[in-house]
């Protein structure tokens, strides 16, 4: 423990190395969610399209989804003779964003249709009662559910940042690659190096802290 | 003669296989304030969905201005649903400042920013919450909340106004405003309005037509001055007098 906060405080260049890849990884994870699932929610929420039941029924239970089954499909994909095989991701960043976005893509599209719906009814009947189109109606139900689309985000990013299956398997732990926080304290728990990973503990969740508190610093603003 | 702002034929509406709504037929003059009465179940709010385009009939139309509101698959036309709004029995305010509520209707019509301001603030005035404009919705009281329904409605000068107990958690006072600014809204401005409310000393101060619902179905319509002093019904008279008719 003191040798990792040791390491911290003198600005070691490999654990801020390995602390921003892991906030890029999540981060981006989270984003490709966002920018997939806020949408994707919400139109569930919102159409009554047949088989959006049973779609969110399996997004629900995707919210389950064992990291590393995320992490076992990602690798299937992009193993040499998987179909995307040919683009070389695996054992990349990229090969993580994708496994870590499979785990979130169906919290932030599960909790976002969830929350959209609460809201649906009464605020898009008054909002056509005032004279909104379909499209101004429904945009007002998701800037209603925002709060619960925030914590839809964030509980992904939680997830992201915590797990260790779909980055190991598909990201290989390599040094100064792909090691991230938990795969660094897995390897450090086996390797015998107690203080570190618990260290480095410490470091996942003051980043997890301090990335929930400007997030609620935020929301409460807006 | 002018296209009465609403006429309705053989409308019905079911839930669940009730039938909650059965109206042979009803017309409802431009520029009139209509008041409809009737005990709690009656259909009152179910009615109003219907005139609103919110809900489809399950048989039956509805002209508004002699136009069929109900032809479409889905809700009405926009220019349609525009010449009218609705006032909900329970308000719903956005999660947003009071001018943010009120400026809505302005906004999704494309007003531009000045007016809006402007026409916010009168709207308010009229209601008795001038100033209240930055204040968030969620901090209101019900009646004050009840109001700022209203001046959102009001504020984008609708030419039919359907109001479901506009006044229910008003006191006295907040309530007479209301009553002179519907009475208002009619006579200058040719406002048609069709008032809920359980008030019956409210039916008779502001509309000049009323009807008693009972179970889905138009017991009397008349002026409201027969309506109350002549009711030709039995169950109507029952009802004026408050006793059970159920
Ligand atoms: N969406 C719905 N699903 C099922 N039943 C409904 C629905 N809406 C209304 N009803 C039923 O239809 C009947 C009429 O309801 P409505 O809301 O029109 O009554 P109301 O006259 O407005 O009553 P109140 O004075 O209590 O507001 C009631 O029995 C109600 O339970
Ligand atoms: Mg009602």
């Amino acid at each position: 423990m003191t040798e990792a906060l040791r390491l911290l405080v003198s600005l070691d260049p490999e654990l801020w190395g390995i602390v921003l890849l892991s906030l890029g990884v999540s981060g981006t994870a989270v984003l490709l969610s966002a920018l997939l699932g806020v949408p994707a929610g919400a139109a569930l929420a919102l159409w009554e399209v047949p088989g959006a039941a049973w779609v969110a029924r399996f997004t629900y239970t995707l919210m389950g989804l064992p990291p590393i089954l995320a992490g076992l499909v990602v690798f299937l994909v992009l193993s040499a003779r998987g179909p995307l095989g040919h683009l070389q991701l695996l054992f990349t960043p990229t090969a993580m964003v994708l496994a870590q976005t499979l785990l979130v893509l169906p919290i932030v599209t599960g909790l976002t249709l969830a929350g959209v719906r609460s809201k649906d009814r009464a605020i898009r009947e008054l909002a056509l009662s005032l004279g909104a189109t379909q499209w101004q109606a429904a945009w007002r139900v998701v800037l209603e559910a925002r709060r619960a689309i925030g914590a839809a985000l964030m509980a992904g990013f939680g997830r992201a940042i915590a797990e260790v299956g779909a980055v190991m398997l598909v990201g290989g732990n390599v040094r100064g690659h792909t090691r991230v926080m938990t795969t660094a304290i897995l390897l450090e728990t086996r390797q015998g190096n107690f203080e570190v990973a618990i260290g480095l503990g410490l470091v996942l969740l003051a980043v997890a802290f301090a990335v929930n508190a400007a997030f609620y610093r935020w929301q409460e603003g807006a | 003669m002018p296209a009465p702002a609403f006429r309705l034929e053989g409308l019905v509406k079911s839930y669940g296989g009730r039938r909650v709504l059965d109206l042979e037929s009803l017309e409802v003059d431009a520029g009139s304030v209509w008041a409809i009465v009737g005990p709690s179940g009656a259909g009152k709010t179910t009615l109003l969905r219907l005139l609103n385009g919110l809900e489809k009939p399950d048989a039956g139309r509805i002209w508004f201005f002699g136009q069929e509101l109900t032809a479409a698959n889905g809700l009405p036309a926009l220019e349609v649903r525009r010449r009218m709004t609705m006032v909900f029995q329970t308000p719903v305010l956005f999660t947003a400042t009071v001018a943010e509520n009120v400026a809505y209707g302005l906004r999704v019509r494309g007003v531009d920013q000045g007016s809006v301001a402007r026409r916010v603030a009168r709207a308010l005035d009229l209601v008795g919450l001038a100033g209240t404009e930055r204040r968030g919705a969620r901090s209101l009281s019900a009646g004050e909340a009840q109001r700022v329904s209203l001046a959102r409605a009001l504020v984008v000068e609708p030419e039919v106004l359907l109001l479901d107990e506009p006044t229910a958690n008003l006191d006295p006072a907040n309530a007479a405003i209301i009553e002179s600014l519907l009475r208002r809204a009619s006579g200058e401005m040719g406002v048609t309005v069709v008032l809920v409310t359980h008030n019956l000393f409210q039916a008779r101060r502001v509309a000049d037509h009323t009807g008693f619902l009972l179970d889905g179905r138009l017991v009397e319509t008349g002026p409201t001055r027969e309506f109350f002093e002549r009711p030709a019904d039995p169950r109507t008279r029952a009802f004026i007098r408050g006793e059970m008719v159920f």
